[in-house]
């Protein structure tokens, strides 16, 4: 079955078997193994990724169905050798301990923030009740999350890697 | 995980799929977001010859106005549904139902029309459609027609569809003006889903006493129910602690409840109870007299 969409802004034509799952097709196709396969149920969310601005879960859409998209997935999130402003932040609010949940939760942030720029607590927790953490209690990631709010309002944009410790002194 | 192998096609039209579906058989599912029909895919229970992609028919996406009622596109998606303002406004029972799906993800990709035909046990919609008193619109080879919501649910993943009848839309009459409502729900922490879901709506009069209810129950049984018994026991009545209790333990009238690793029989049956005590109150609570 023919396919073409946009992933990370460049366009892909692919034949896939019509069972093949998205994130089947991201990872095995084209090498963007951020999308990580977790439950396989569209329970624990580690597989979202944008589609069309959406957050989704890439483990319970056919690629097929995502002929004509656009999908983006954390190596897209931002240029390379760059850190968008909510990867930056979980890095420096300690938004993740073994980091298998954090492409998805970083993702589910993106989108939550499109929605909302300024979330309270609870609608960032209930903003990211499809995506389950295994290590961190979510406590961190609530930081995180309020932390890439205010920097975004404040006009951040994605960041060089090296600049880490100066985001964090600030 | 995969899904068995299959062959996919994309309708551009309800009709195409329609044909669609009368070429296939039995042997053909519709699909549109997926979120139901894809996990049992993946589980093997369900092992389709053909999937025919309905995704991306716009005459079946949206809200409209028609004639009193509210029609809502069978594609709308659980986050249109519990965002969209004329829903949130004139049946905010469902926009509430809408938004207590899932999880964002889920709600992003799924769809009523999905949920509905679907008819998972333990699905939230049902308790809202039947105490809405919806109506489920379906067209196929004959033509279209609306079944009521009573009409619809029949059994375990069982609804009155025809094999090759597509839901086309929900039409929901619009409540009361000052109507009260309430969607209490028992969710698994996992999934989401509903383990007891009870939905209300209820009118008072100018004496505070019940012009009209509605109750429907999702995820307690095979099938989702109204309870018939609860609401008579409530209409005419002024709501005390007394009369809400009584109307409640009504609530099963018949019924059996599911047992299984969510919960034993008699843990449902209690919940349902509790539950559907808490939505009567709440209901009432934002009823308006008269």
């Amino acid at each position: 079955m023919p396919i073409a969409l946009t992933v990370n802004g460049v366009e892909r034509r692919a034949e896939v078997e019509p069972r093949t799952l998205l994130v089947q097709y991201l990872r095995n196709e084209l090498a963007l193994t951020g999308a990580h396969i977790g439950c396989e149920t569209s329970q624990c969310g580690a597989c979202t990724v944008l589609m069309d601005g959406q957050a989704v879960k890439s483990c319970t859409i056919l690629a097929v169905q995502a002929d004509g998209a656009a999908v983006t997935t954390i190596e897209g999130l931002a240029p390379v050798g760059t850190l968008h402003p909510v990867q930056l932040a979980f890095w420096n609010e300690h938004g993740l301990q073994c980091g298998f949940c954090t492409p998805g939760m970083v993702l589910s942030t993106v989108a939550l923030l499109a929605d909302d720029p300024d979330p309270s607590e609870e609608s960032i927790r209930h903003g990211l009740e499809g995506n389950i953490c295994r290590c961190t209690g979510y406590h961190n990631i609530v930081r995180s999350v309020q932390t890439a709010a205010k920097n975004l309002a404040a006009g951040a944009t994605p960041e060089p890697l090296s600049s880490r410790d100066s985001a964090q002194a600030r | 995980m995969n899904p068995s192998q299959f062959a996919y096609q994309r309708a551009e039209s309800v009709e195409e799929a329609i044909a669609l579906l009368e070429e296939h058989g039995e042997n053909a599912k519709l699909i549109a977001g997926g979120h139901s029909l894809l996990p049992i895919m993946k589980l093997r229970l369900a092992e389709p010859e053909t999937l025919v992609d309905i995704g991306h028919i716009p005459e079946l996406r949206g809200v409209r106005q028609a004639d009193g009622e509210i029609a809502i596109g069978a594609l709308t998606t659980h986050h249109q549904i519990a965002s969209a303002t004329e829903v949130r406004s004139a049946v905010p029972l469902l926009a509430d139902t809408a938004a207590r799906v899932g999880d964002r993800q889920v709600r992003n990709r799924g769809t009523i029309g999905g949920a509905v035909a679907h008819a998972d046990a333990a699905a939230d919609y049902p308790a809202a459609i039947l105490a809405l008193d919806a109506s489920i619109v379906a067209r196929g080879p004959q033509g279209e027609r609306r079944i009521p919501a009573r009409e619809f649910f029949l059994d375990f993943l069982t609804t009155a569809l025809q094999p090759d009848e597509i839901l086309t839309e929900i039409l929901i009459s619009r409540p009361a003006e000052g109507h009260g409502w309430s969607y209490q729900k028992l969710a698994n922490q996992a999934s989401g889903y509903a383990i007891v879901g009870v939905g209300v709506v209820v009118a008072l009069d100018g004496q505070s006493a019940v012009a009209d209810v509605r109750v429907g129950v999702t995820g307690a049984a095979a099938v989702a129910w109204r309870a018939e018994a609860t609401e008579t026991a409530l209409r005419g009545q002024r709501l005390d602690d007394g009369v809400v209790t009584a109307a409640a333990d009504l609530v099963d009238g018949g019924i059996d409840f599911l047992d299984d690793l969510h919960g034993s029989a008699e843990y449902r049956r209690r919940v349902t109870r509790g539950l559907t005590r808490r939505a009567i109150v709440e209901a009432a609570g934002r009823a308006r007299q008269g």
